[in-house]
């Protein structure tokens, strides 16, 4: 027990960069009744560093999209570790349509170092892609709930993460940018990254208390590794109460609620004293 | 309402304003050497500011600040600042010996005359009406935090509530590193908003400079209804350099360039500076509704008797 209170921030991205922690298919074979992959986005591919797909929880119709890190070098080649490129965004969009369409609720799992840094993502317009994703996310008429389930970085979380509600796995992080990247660009010395991990605010605690994070799911002793089948049945109790709490809500009142939600985001002052909080 | 098509073209084929010595924030005399940071060239201060700060020998357009960007294209006297006492304040509690938040902010402040990135207001070109939020590469790269994320936001509501259109100008090196996950949700945050501009039905223009990368970027600045950039304006997600680091390889020249992305379909049109206040005047004239939506329901209503 005092090893987990003793954990500093860096220590949480070990444990949320875990090769032995679940990832998003752990939490799908277990939580879902049927899974039905949709796969490519209809343009150019199908970037398996994200997940997406139809299902059923409960008897009730969802639409799932997660990022997808590999469980070995073989897997992660082929997920390229998670990081996805524009066509992963943009099948992640046509899933988001999809469950407009069909009035599905959207669950999302994040859990990525960023959007993949390269000319091929740049060529096929990845700043494009994500932001596309923020502005559709932004008032798509169906409850969108996003769990970070292992490391939430930059705008390549983001891009499934604009939620009517947002949870975090009690060692999750979730910053503007990977501790190593953060520790670049602030101090040009990659090598701080632990110091940037403290510096930078990023556990689900920190997200919690300033209230961003709605709420956080406790992990096993140890760590989500530890005890797989107790994480993914918590995140699924979560991810239940969460739904059922949503679908009382008008379209109108879910849709107002989100906006209230990102638009008081940001803490600043104003005409000297005031100071806007969120 | 009638409109002299030629008087319009006459118009919008004059030249902007170029800047004086009392409308420049810097005052630098007339009388010294501009070197372009690009060629070398030396041209005359007087000269480079009648050329908006472009090279007159390569072309090369030179940063310019928000406060410029508005004198270029904004009617004399139309503008009228808004949320320009919001201020920065230090979330994290970010104090290392290296970095001090707070007294960064303080110092830029102080350097620029201005408390933040963008400088926000509304404005008009040729009498017709829009809401402008422009930044300033110069404070802090031009970096999205709260303060960044609140006035665009507030200006698109604005644009919203008024049924006017909205100018943004992006320049910028992505999230502001010292307010941590409040910067990354600034990306969010002016989403939201623009929501309600898109439910007016009024157009978001987006006016990409060089910079412009990461969090503005990959938010409100690449899903505008229309997208301009200024010729040879870098552009991108990642920034060269973390793309050389991680394929290992140097990039080609072209690369992330304004020229790049309108080849790659990313971008509507690439604008010198100096038709810049005429193309968006364009833009405006090609967006604007009939005066009177009763008089048009009446005509409509009319036509099917
Ligand atoms: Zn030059």
């Amino acid at each position: 027990m005092t090893t987990l209170t003793e954990l500093l921030p860096w220590d949480k991205v070990q444990i949320a960069r875990n090769p032995q922690r679940p990832r998003t298919l752990d939490y799908i074979r277990v939580l879902c009744e049927d899974f039905f992959e949709l796969r490519g986005d209809r343009h150019h591919g199908d970037d398996q560093a994200l997940v997406c797909g139809i299902s059923k929880i409960d008897g009730r119709s969802v639409a799932i999209i997660g990022h997808q890190k590999g469980s070995d070098t073989k897997e992660n080649v082929r997920r390229n570790f998670g990081s996805p490129h524009p066509e992963g965004y943009r099948k992640a969009l046509r899933v988001m349509e999809h469950a407009k369409k069909f009035n599905m609720p959207i669950l999302t799992l994040i859990d990525t170092a960023g959007a993949h840094p390269s000319m091929a993502a740049e060529e096929r317009g990845q700043a494009e892609a994500i932001a596309r994703n923020l502005l559709v996310m932004a008032d798509l008429p169906v409850p969108i709930i996003a769990t970070v389930i292992g490391e939430g970085g930059s705008g390549g979380a983001l891009a499934i993460g604009v939620a009517d509600r947002l949870l975090m796995l009690e060692h999750a992080v979730y910053s503007v940018a990977s501790p190593e990247a953060s520790a670049a660009i602030l101090w040009r010395d990659s090598s701080k990254a632990s110091e940037a991990a403290k510096a930078m605010k990023i556990t689900a605690q920190d997200l919690h208390s300033f209230g961003i994070a709605d709420l956080i799911i406790p992990e096993p002793e140890g760590g989500a590794h530890m005890d797989v089948a107790a994480i993914v049945h918590a995140v699924g109790n979560a991810l239940r109460e969460q739904l059922s709490t949503l679908s009382t809500l008008t379209l109108d009142q879910l849709l107002d609620q989100r906006y209230a939600k990102y638009r008081a985001i940001g803490r600043f002052r104003q005409a000297q004293s005031e100071i806007v909080e969120a | 309402m009638t409109v002299e098509v030629h008087d319009l073209k006459d118009f919008f084929r004059r030249a902007p304003l170029p800047f004086t010595s009392s409308r420049r924030e810097q005052q630098i005399p007339d009388n010294v050497w501009t070197k372009c940071a690009n060629c070398g060239e030396l041209t005359y201060q007087k000269q480079f500011n009648d050329a908006l700060k472009v090279c007159p020998k390569c072309g090369y357009h030179s940063r310019i600040s928000s406060r410029e960007w508005i004198d270029i294209l904004a009617d004399a006297d139309s503008f009228v600042e808004h949320d320009a006492d919001l201020q920065g304040i230090d979330i994290l509690g970010f104090v290392s010996p290296k970095d001090n938040y707070e007294a960064k902010l303080a110092a830029t402040s102080e350097r620029t005359g201005t408390n933040d990135v963008v400088m926000s207001g509304s404005a008009s070109i040729e009498g017709l009406p829009f809401e402008i939020a422009a930044c300033n590469f110069d404070f802090m790269g031009g970096s999205m935090g709260s303060v960044f994320g609140e006035k665009v936001a507030r200006a698109v509501e604005r644009a919203a509530d008024r049924g006017v259109p909205v100018l943004t100008i992006n320049a910028s090196g992505g999230a502001r590193m010292h307010e941590g996950i409040f910067a990354l949700m600034q990306m969010a945050k002016v989403s939201v908003a623009l929501t309600r501009l898109a439910r007016v039905r009024q157009p978001h223009i987006s006016l990409l400079v060089d910079p412009c990368y990461g969090g503005v970027s990959a938010s409100y600045a690449s899903v505008a209804d229309i997208i301009l950039a200024e010729p040879g304006a870098n552009i991108g997600f990642a920034g060269r350099r973390v793309i050389e680091q991680t394929i290992r390889q140097k990039l080609p020249p072209h690369f992330q360039t304004a020229e790049f992305f309108l080849e790659h379909g990313m971008i509507d049109a690439v604008v010198p500076r100096s038709d810049m206040r005429a193309t968006i005047g364009r833009l405006l004239r090609l967006y604007e509704r009939p005066t009177s939506s009763a008089d048009h329901r009446e005509h409509v209503v009319a036509g099917h008797q």
